[in-house]
């Protein structure tokens, strides 16, 4: 079966690099489903899970926002921050989760900290997502 | 000529001081080395996102976006990246010049310049001078990821969003090599020049459009700039402090050999005196 390479880029490194045949992402205008041969591509992604497709199995990736590559036969997300299941603190998580959830019920809908509050726990939640698959 | 005692006690206050900076040139050499591969690491994530930011740039004209546009500059914003520390030779002192001689030459009043001092010793050299201060972020760790370093690079990138700025300077050392680093001005926004580096600029589909990835992506890559300066910073101060405290060393073995010199001839000159004492008292009683 054909592949193509999928590397998960952050500042603080590469977080994988690997063939894999299918992959499945939350873009920003909605799911994106890609195969190889796929079209020259560039996408934002929302604070979500990449799904990465082998041999039958699938993989996590948490990505928090950044952007997605595709070529022909290559894909590489940008992402300001990447974990894979085994990476991810999920004591941390669980701890920025009840953090952000505190902090949500403090503030009103229209201040900065709100905003910024659901972003982290949108972020948190999606980290303990992926670490339960 | 100092006694031998007073002789004595400079070569062991100088050895305990070669102690201290021999130890601390290993521990910035190990500091390094950790800079080093961190920069490294960034690497691959800011090649990538200049190649598409450039595709994008240069693939359509009518691309537009407040960051790629230069607009009439009412008030420069200026990050500078010093340390928390001093005894790192002469790596702020040479950053801070560089500064000061810029703003002279380029502002008359202190209304058209703000700066946001990275590290302590920029922020206390900006306060003595009265310089006009945005945020201040001092300790910033020596290995900094960039989840610490997001904040203080949104923050300036929204100074500029915002029109609070029309223009973000930034000045740090940049790495050459262990022995050599050099300061390195670069204007971060707007966006006016993007390398386009090397290889083909491949022209992409955009989803949904161009101006909601520039909207998302442009924030992101002038983000990663600043945390790219700043571990370029990192590695520049930790190979700067080293070669300071290697002279150090170099320089506490030379007063000590001198000294050791000195004590030595003190030595020989008090036991040759009661040599002679000795032998002119003998020579007395016959």
């Amino acid at each position: 079966m054909k592949t193509l390479t999928v590397s998960v880029v952050t500042p603080d490194g590469p977080v994988l690099e690997d063939a894999y045949e299918m992959v499945s992402v939350r873009a920003e205008g909605g799911e994106l489903g890609i195969l190889p041969g796929h079209i020259p591509l560039v996408a934002p992604l929302t604070i979500s899970a990449v799904r990465l497709k082998k041999d039958g199995k699938t993989y996590f990736v948490a990505v928090s926002g950044g952007f997605i590559e595709v070529r022909p036969d290559k894909i590489t997300i940008l992402a300001q921050a990447a974990e894979q299941p085994s990476e991810i603190d999920i004591d941390r998580a669980e701890e920025a989760k009840k953090r952000a959830e505190e902090r949500l019920e403090q503030t009103k809908s229209e201040d900065l900290d709100y905003k910024r509050a659901k972003v982290a726990l949108d972020r948190a939640m999606n980290r303990l997502d992926v670490s339960n698959k | 000529m100092a006694s031998l005692r007073d002789l004595k006690d400079r070569i062991s206050s100088t050895r305990n001081t070669k102690q201290i900076t021999k130890a601390m040139e290993m521990v910035s050499a190990s500091k390094l080395n950790k800079a080093e591969e961190n920069a490294k690491a960034f690497v691959p994530y800011m090649n990538k996102i200049q190649e598409v930011v450039a595709s994008i740039a240069s693939g359509n004209i009518d691309v537009d976006h407040p960051m790629l546009n230069s607009r009439p500059v009412k008030k420069t914003g200026y990050i500078v990246i010093t340390s928390d520390r001093g005894l790192a030779g002469p790596y702020n002192t040479n950053v801070l010049r560089k500064v000061y001689q810029d703003i002279q030459t380029r502002h008359q009043s202190k209304d058209d310049f703000v700066i946001i001092p990275i590290g302590k010793v920029g922020r206390d050299f900006c306060k003595k001078r009265e310089l006009p201060l945005g945020k201040e972020i001092v300790g910033i760790p020596d290995q900094p990821n960039f989840a610490e370093i997001k904040e203080i690079a949104s923050y300036a990138v929204d100074l500029f969003a915002d029109e609070e700025i029309d223009e973000l300077n930034l000045y740090y050392n940049h790495f050459i090599s262990a022995m050599t680093q050099e300061v390195t001005a670069t204007k971060v926004l707007p966006l006016t020049d993007i390398e386009t580096g090397s290889g083909s600029v491949t022209t992409y589909e955009y989803e949904p459009d161009q101006e909601e990835i520039l909207e998302s992506i442009l924030p992101q890559y002038a983000e990663s700039l600043v945390y790219g300066a700043l571990l370029d910073g990192k590695a520049s101060e930790h190979a700067s402090r080293m070669t300071a405290m290697r002279s150090a060393t170099d320089n506490a073995e030379d007063i000590i050999d001198d000294l050791t010199l000195s004590y030595n001839r003190a030595r020989q000159a008090a036991i040759t005196q009661e040599i002679s004492e000795i032998v002119g008292g003998a020579a007395a009683q016959n």
